[in-house]
């Protein structure tokens, strides 16, 4: 968490270039990322999900603690993008700002181009609810509820009737593959099992960000694996999909991949 | 929703919003209502230990309740068999009228009993013996100290009625003896052992200052005046013959009535008595049954009521421990429902609602074990159990504000749980 942006150079990033230096000087709007083609049906470009503009948290102090330096980043729609990090770096952080569970101290955050800097804490939540599906490391599936209805829980909140729920529900652990276990208590289910049912719960409201946090932090290499694969099967179906992760084999699997360290966030150029 | 959010932008200014509009998050109250319940229901023995608190506050509340229901309700019929159907008229024509120290006619008996309701009337006094011997004795002869003293009541045949005596042998004089002033007596079963009268067969007599009577009737029980058992009871024309009117007034009316005709029968009998001077009579009613309920029954209730008061609050200090350290280990589940779109104040109310249904629960459940008690209690006793409808729709309601009071802080505290804080774990 605690990021010290000023030893920067000194580090041996030679393969990183910085997204965005903090010295004030202007970024062409939409740094990195590959740019969205033109819509076949000629409808108009979607907003980006996510838009960083010199967005940065610093905790008050004293000292005042930069955990997160200001910088600009731009996820399309239908982009999967992975950000590594050493633990300590800022990841958390990050995963905070871009899930709208914290709010930066600078800058403008654009998510499906709604400021949501202009929000009200309510409005916040909501949009947190219905435009972002959560998928963390510990799963957090409520043990005594069956897979759907730990899937279900995912529409109390936005307003989604009733009799729809259970359909949905049902739909999104097929999509994850496990329409045969929609009565079993995560308690009987596998590690990768659990985290498909998390996924399934992301998904069902139908976010236009999956935000992963260390997705596979807690599963073996064999479900881990599935787990990443089930990932891009989504990002092939056109989901956004935000993998936050320390794992560089983990991050090798996105498409793009940005590194963040010292609280500094720089995108991470391909081999 | 959507309109007022627009409206609201609006009016403070803000500018206009050109993407979509972020609709709020809710939580309708039937989800509210399962999310609650299966929070409750994930823990079930902790929820029913927990529940224990406020099941004996209210238990307790309503069987304390029921039963002083119960029991007022048996002194309730106790006194509309007795009490509720007797009116005594005294008579205090002396203090008006200083030559009239008998107001009551010769046919009072007969014209009290014309009134409506009335079921027995009669005259009675207790004959001043101060100037004259009194004593009673088995025999003619014998010193004063061998002798016995009683009251000497003169009594007309209406009161021995109206009393309901249990005669063990013989029986009670009646408008015969009375009219024909016959020197009979009414005797308890204790007077009668004192002087040696064992048997009725032989017609025994007693003695009242060396005058014979014929004993009648024995006595050892009577509903109503109890001290007739206490004293040797004469016709009152015999009374009046012997000793002559009271002459210091004194004279009192026993009226047994049928059930609800006390009032009225004590509002007429003045004019029915003496229609040229009702003033000289002064009728008093039965008491009401709810002073006497309550003057009997206030002093246990409220300390009874006290100590489920006290089951109360431990109750509630349970729900209230229990809720916290759920709240504490539910953080993980808090950050979750915050990450799915849940507000702080969704949160509260689902550990208000969580902690109320328990109450609530535990409020029926003690409702229904305290009425068993009071209907067992009552079956044992062989009495009319009795539950206000009130106190039976009152308790879970308690149980209930008992919960949603014990949930206040536990539920402040996940609300003001920091969702990115609560996720870490």
């Amino acid at each position: 968490m605690r990021a010290n942006g000023g030893r920067r150079s000194s580090r041996g990033d030679d393969e990183t270039v910085a997204l965005r230096i903090p010295d004030g000087s202007p970024t062409p709007p939409r740094a990195g990322g590959p740019p969205t083609p033109p819509r076949v049906d000629g409808s108009p470009t979607p907003p980006p999900v996510i838009e960083f503009r010199q967005v940065g948290l610093t905790y008050p102090g004293p000292p005042p603690v930069p955990a997160f330096r200001p910088c600009d980043l731009t996820i399309e729609q239908g982009e999967f993008v992975t950000v590594i990090g050493p633990s300590g770096s800022g990841k958390s952080t990050f995963l905070n700002i871009a899930g709208l569970l914290d709010a930066p101290t600078e800058g403008t955050y654009l998510l499906d181009g709604i400021d949501t800097g202009t929000l009200k804490d309510g409005d916040r939540t909501a949009l947190r609810g219905r435009r972002i599906g959560f998928v963390f490391q510990s799963f957090h599936l409520l043990p005594h509820r069956s897979a759907r209805e730990n899937v279900q829980l995912a529409m109390v909140y936005n307003g989604a009737p009733r009799a729809e729920r259970g359909r949905r529900a049902q739909e999104a652990l097929e999509q994850v593959g496990l329409g045969h276990r929609l009565d079993s208590l995560p308690t009987r289910l596998s590690g990768g099992e659990r985290q498909r049912v998390a996924i399934a719960r992301a998904l069902v409201s139908r976010p236009s960000l999956l935000l992963c946090d260390e997705p596979t932090g807690n599963l073996d290499s064999r479900n881990a694996d599935s787990v990443l694969g089930l990932l891009e099967q989504l990002h092939a179906t056109g989901m956004t999909v935000l993998v936050i992760t320390h794992d560089p084999a983990v991050a090798s699997r996105g498409v793009r991949t940005v590194a963040i360290r010292d609280g500094v966030l720089r995108e991470q150029v391909a081999v | 929703m959507n309109h007022r959010r627009r409206r609201r932008f609006t009016l403070r200014g803000r500018r206009h919003r050109t993407g979509p509009v972020v609709e709020p998050s809710v939580l309708a109250p039937r989800d509210l209502l399962g999310e609650s319940l299966a929070g409750m229901l994930q823990r079930p023995a902790r929820s029913a230990l927990t529940a224990l608190g406020t099941v004996l506050g209210v238990g307790t509340f309503v069987a304390i309740l029921g039963l002083t229901a119960t029991t007022s309700s048996q002194i309730d019929s106790r006194f509309s068999v007795l009490t509720a159907t007797e009116v005594n008229i005294e008579d205090i024509g002396i203090e008006q009228n200083e030559f009239v120290p008998l107001a009551f006619p010769k046919d009072a008996d007969a014209r009290m009993a014309k009134l409506a309701g009335v079921e027995h009337a009669g005259v009675y006094w207790t004959v001043d013996t101060r100037n004259t011997d009194a004593t009673i004795r088995s025999s003619p002869i014998g010193d004063e100290s061998t002798g016995e003293r009683a009251n000497i009541v003169a009594a007309s045949p209406g009161v021995i009625e109206a009393a309901v005596p249990h005669v063990v042998q013989g029986r009670v004089y009646d408008a015969y003896a009375e009219r024909t002033a016959q020197p009979v007596v009414m005797i308890g079963s204790g007077m009668a052992a004192r002087l040696g009268i064992t048997t009725l067969q032989t017609r025994p007599a007693l003695f009242i200052g060396g005058r014979p009577f014929t004993v009648v009737a024995i006595i050892d029980d009577v509903k109503r005046k109890a001290d007739l058992l206490l004293s040797v009871v004469v016709p009152r024309s015999t009374a009046e013959k012997i000793w002559g009117e009271p002459a210091t007034g004194g004279a009192k009316m026993l009226v047994a009535t049928r059930l609800g005709a006390a009032q009225q029968v004590a509002k007429l009998a003045p004019t029915a008595l003496r229609p040229d001077h009702p003033e000289y009579f002064k009728a008093v009613p039965p008491p009401d049954p709810k002073t006497l309920r309550g003057n009997v029954t206030s002093d246990l209730q409220q300390l009874f009521l006290l100590l489920a008061a006290i089951c109360l609050v431990i109750g509630a200090v349970g729900i209230a421990n229990t809720t916290l350290v759920a709240v504490l280990e539910r953080t993980g589940e808090i950050g979750l429902r915050r990450a799915l779109g849940a507000r702080g104040g969704h949160i509260t109310i689902q550990f208000l609602a969580e902690s109320g249904s328990l109450g609530a629960l535990g409020g029926l459940i003690g409702t229904s074990l305290g009425t068993l008690t009071v209907v067992g209690v009552a079956v044992a006793r062989d009495w009319t159990p009795v539950v206000h409808p009130t106190t039976v729709a009152a308790a879970p309601a308690i149980g209930l504000l008992t919960g949603l009071v014990a949930g206040l802080y536990p539920a402040w505290r996940a609300s003001r749980i920091q969702p990115a804080e609560a996720l870490r774990r």
